[in-house]
């Protein structure tokens, strides 16, 4: 046994597969964060009057609440942000008006084909309509004309702030406010693109929308925004992937993501996360901080988050929704899995605000090497939320005898009607399924990859298709040669 | 505000205390209250900022300026409606905070067993008593501060090598006096012996209608093979305010039990923990909590694994009435190297009104890979179909709700082994339900 342990250890050190760095001129702000450099992205970006006020009165929020309430209460340890040591704005130096692909630098498009993300090869192949965002500014859009006859608009987060202001002003900060928490204020004066998708009435998105970030010039924080509107009736569904080159200081990452679903329209978020994690020592890797919500503003809405996060030295990461229409569906399903010197602290909030609410939380942690993985999750249930409903599984799996596993739930019910139902397990990987499966002549390695995977099958099912095959991949990757 | 001038309050009288001490306050044991009571200066009360508080507010605790109170009288007959009827016990009364010998009795005990007040052993065995106080209930907030600083009486126990005390220990705790907010910070310390066995049952009353503060801390050391089983049941007025600090500190192949049961008290708040510092340990926490009114029950539990092969097994319950809020915490941590562990937690709670309230937070902590922990939390109200059954067969409405809330209640007591204790608390679950 302890032979084969070991086999399987060396195995675990297994590079990042997406570390590269393209060669590509950009556009730099220098380092640092004043209000000089709020105004400065804005400018660059050529922004009306009122998204520069909105910026700066983040801005200003941001810097009353610096330094002792920089949130500190997730169960992860990091040295302490620089903030002034960040460039806050890169942008490819290209222009960027294009009307077909071959406009493309072809620099630019080689990188997404290492990414196995070939554009062309999605436009025709998939019907995936893509988004790229290479550092911080939207690239190429795809699939516009097609979306824009239904009366969809996808679009990056700058060019929704130039065409549809009306839009943006009525939902930006409308979930998550700037004076939500640090992070989220800190975004909010910074941002700097990111994805802008409405959905009109009574409309059926027909294909799946999707973007990929990467982070790509060194030093440079990315703090995307990104914005999903579903009208009465409409109906979306918008995955995320990242992926980023290797890289041997911290960078920071501040996403924040609004979701709002009004009356009977349904949203489904999947994320797929691999940004680069550090190496083996903890050298290295993405900071993720990461705010995103969803609110079930109408009645018999639904939000689900699906993520997989394999991913980030640090993740930070609570997908919630707000439950405020009646009969309104919330869904959480994460896998989150933690390998070397990673740390996730992550999970979700449901909200119960509207009546007959429900919601689902399925999380599934998996804690490899010297990790630690932690699953912090909120269910409040409102005095008038009646016949709120919710279950919660949260399960962790560890790998070796270094690592750890957390649970944090928080439950909150002050209405009678109330039927919340919390369980979870932690366990290690079980020695009779690893018999069975060897003693039919499975290796070591393909018998844990055989386990883990039905053991997160669960959130697997919700993905759409494309993401769970590469999800798979990637867990498989994770966690190669972990095992002990 | 409020917060500063209890503060000042609590220091001052400690000094007045102090000054009275006479050769007392330079001995070596005053100065672990000497120390106790500057770490209560710099902790000061906790407040809902603290997350160990997030859910408990004191601030109506600190309105009242709460004083030792001593000279209570109190006779036997006083005493007897808060017996267990029917249950042969030896009896440690404690009125106020202090020990009174006039109104405990003793069996006779195996030879070396010791069961004194706890101003006895500071007067004439300090040695004895600093070998154990304050090294396991460490100070870690201003309550724990607080009664070390003011650690004059209380019980202490001592159950030497293979001794087995065959009737339960009752602590027997009385509150109050008229027209005064009564201060009572009662500091008892249980030490046992290997392969001994000893059953304490730890009750508090009230005696007035006023506004009492009881700030206990036990500390529990259990020896190699040694079971030891504790059943707090707090039955104070429902003005009385009540923290508990009761913390285990266990030895190989050791049991500890611990019930806690909570009727009484405005704001109850119970920190109960155990440290499995040896291989094949067991721990054993239930607790129930009935409450009505505006009552406030906060029920923090820690089962600290810190070696392999250690199980424990923890299950909590409560009902909650008009406008009550309940509060479960349970922690578990597993610490590296605590291989084989399992741990089993479950709680759950009924909301009988709409005003009523929860919130539970159980939470593991886990760094060891081959555990098996698990944990439950489940909220809700009465079965409706359950109610219909029983109606459908002719029981009236109030009764058949009585009857499903004494069931789920009875999961805590069915575990119980005296049957006595078990007929009398069912008696008080039925008495409040009606």
């Amino acid at each position: 046994m302890s032979t084969e342990v070991s086999n399987v250890e060396e195995l675990a050190i297994k590079d990042y597969k997406y570390g590269f760095q393209t060669e590509i001129e950009t556009d730099v702000i220098p380092k640092g964060l004043s209000e000089e450099t709020v105004r400065a992205i804005s400018l660059k970006k050529d922004e009306p009057e009122w998204m520069l006020e909105w910026r700066l009165k983040a801005f200003r929020h941001w810097l009353t609440i610096t330094k002792e309430n920089e949130p500190a209460w997730a169960n992860i340890s990091y040295p302490e942000v620089d903030f002034q040591d960040i460039i806050y704005y890169a942008a490819p130096k290209q222009k960027i008006s294009l009307n077909s692909l071959d406009e493309v630098d072809p620099e630019l498009l080689k990188t997404f084909e290492k990414l196995g993300i070939s554009l062309q090869e999605q436009k025709r192949l998939t019907g995936v309509a893509v988004d790229a965002v290479f550092d911080s500014v939207s690239v190429t859009t795809t699939f516009k004309a097609e979306l824009s006859k239904l009366g969809i608009i996808f679009c990056s987060m700058s060019e929704a702030v130039q065409e549809h202001p009306d839009l943006v002003k009525k939902y930006i900060g409308s979930v998550v406010p700037y004076t939500d928490n640090f992070y989220a204020a800190l975004n909010s004066a910074v941002f700097s693109d990111g994805s802008f998708c409405y959905i009109p009435k009574g409309v059926r998105c027909p294909m799946e929308l999707s973007t990929y970030f990467r982070i790509n010039t060194s030093g440079t924080g990315q703090f995307e925004r990104t914005l999903l509107i579903a009208d009465e009736g409409g109906y979306v569904s918008y995955l995320e992937g990242c992926t980023a080159p290797m890289r041997d200081e911290n960078q920071l990452h501040a996403a924040v993501v609004e979701l709002v679903a009004l009356d009977d329209a349904t949203i489904k978020y999947s994320t797929v996360q691999n940004w680069y994690p550090g190496n083996s020592e903890g050298l290295g890797g993405i900071y993720n901080f990461v705010t995103k919500r969803g609110a079930c503003r109408g009645k018999n809405s639904k939000i689900t988050w699906t993520q997989v996060e394999t991913g980030s030295a640090i993740t930070w990461k609570y997908p919630s929704c707000i439950l405020q229409g009646d009969n309104s569906v919330g869904e959480f399903y994460s896998v989150a899995v933690t390998n070397n010197r990673q740390q996730a602290d992550t999970g979700t909030k449901m909200i119960h605000l509207g009546k007959n609410t429900r919601s689902t939380i399925v999380s599934k942690g998996i804690s490899a090497g010297k990790s630690n993985n932690s699953y912090r999750g909120l269910v409040r249930v409102h005095k008038k939320a009646e016949n709120a409903r919710n279950f919660t599984q949260c399960d962790s799996l560890l790998i070796g005898d270094k690592c750890g596993a957390h649970t944090f739930p928080y439950i909150e019910v002050a209405n009678k009607s109330a039927k919340v139902e919390h369980e979870a397990t932690t366990s290690k990987i079980g020695e009779d399924q690893l018999f069975y499966l060897r003693q039919r002549g499975i290796a070591m390695e393909d018998a844990i990859n055989m386990i883990v995977n039905g053991y997160c099958k669960d959130v697997f099912r919700e993905l759409p298709m494309e993401f769970a095959v590469e999800a798979q991949k990637l867990l498989s990757i994770s966690l190669e040669g972990s095992v002990g | 505000m409020e917060n500063t001038r209890s503060k000042d309050w609590y220091i001052s009288s400690f000094k007045k205390i102090e000054e009275s001490l006479n050769g007392e306050s330079k001995t070596p044991f005053h100065e672990l209250r000497k120390n106790a009571i500057s770490k209560f200066e710099e902790f000061d009360f906790p407040t809902i900022k603290n997350e160990e508080w997030k859910y408990t507010n004191i601030a109506p605790l600190l309105k009242y300026n709460f004083k030792q109170v001593t000279g209570v009288k109190i006779s036997k007959k006083d005493i007897e409606k808060f017996l267990i009827p029917g249950l042969k016990v030896n009896l440690a009364v404690i009125v106020n905070g202090n020990y009174v010998p006039e109104l405990s009795h003793f069996y006779k005990q195996p030879s070396g067993v010791r069961i004194e007040s706890f101003r006895n052993m500071v007067l004439n065995d300090p040695e004895f008593l600093m070998k154990y106080f304050g090294k396991y209930a460490s100070i870690d907030n201003g309550f724990v501060a607080l009664n070390t600083a003011f650690a004059f009486d209380g019980t202490v126990l001592y159950v030497p090598d293979g001794a087995i005390i065959e009737d339960y220990i009752h602590i027997l705790n009385v509150s109050g006096a008229e027209g005064e907010n009564v201060l009572s910070q009662p500091r008892n310390l249980v030490i046992t012996g290997s392969n001994s066995k000893v059953r304490i049952i730890e009750s508090y009353h009230s005696m007035a209608d006023n506004e009492n503060l009881t700030n206990v801390v036990n500390e529990v050391i259990v020896g190699e093979n040694a079971d030891v089983e504790i059943y707090k049941l707090q039955n104070e007025n429902m003005k009385s305010f009540h923290v508990n600090r009761t913390q285990a500190y266990q030895n190989r192949g050791s049991v500890f039990t611990h019930y806690s049961v909570t009727f009484g008290g405005s704001i109850v708040r119970n920190d109960t923990n155990t440290l499995l510092d040896a291989e094949n340990c067991t721990g054993n926490l239930y607790g129930l909590y009935l409450t009505e009114g505006s009552q406030h029950v906060d029920n923090h539990t820690l089962i600290d694994h810190a070696k392999p092969h250690c199980q424990s097994n923890e299950m909590y319950k409560g009902v909650l009435n008009d406008s009550s809020r309940g509060v479960f915490n349970g922690k578990v941590f597993v610490r590296v190297d605590a291989q084989k562990t399992n741990a089993y937690q479950s709680n759950k709670a009924i909301l009988l009104t709409s005003d009523a309230m929860i919130d539970t937070k159980p939470q593991l902590e886990i760094y060891a890979d081959d555990v098996k922990c698990s944990h439950g939390a489940a909220i809700g109200q009465l079965d409706e179909e359950a109610v219909f059954y029983l109606r459908s067969r002719g029981i009236g409405e109030e009764l058949a709700r009585t009857v499903l809330i004494r069931a789920f209640a009875n999961d805590i007591f069915e575990t119980l082994t005296s049957q006595i204790l078990h007929d009398h608390l069912n008696h008080i679950v039925y008495a409040k339900l009606k």
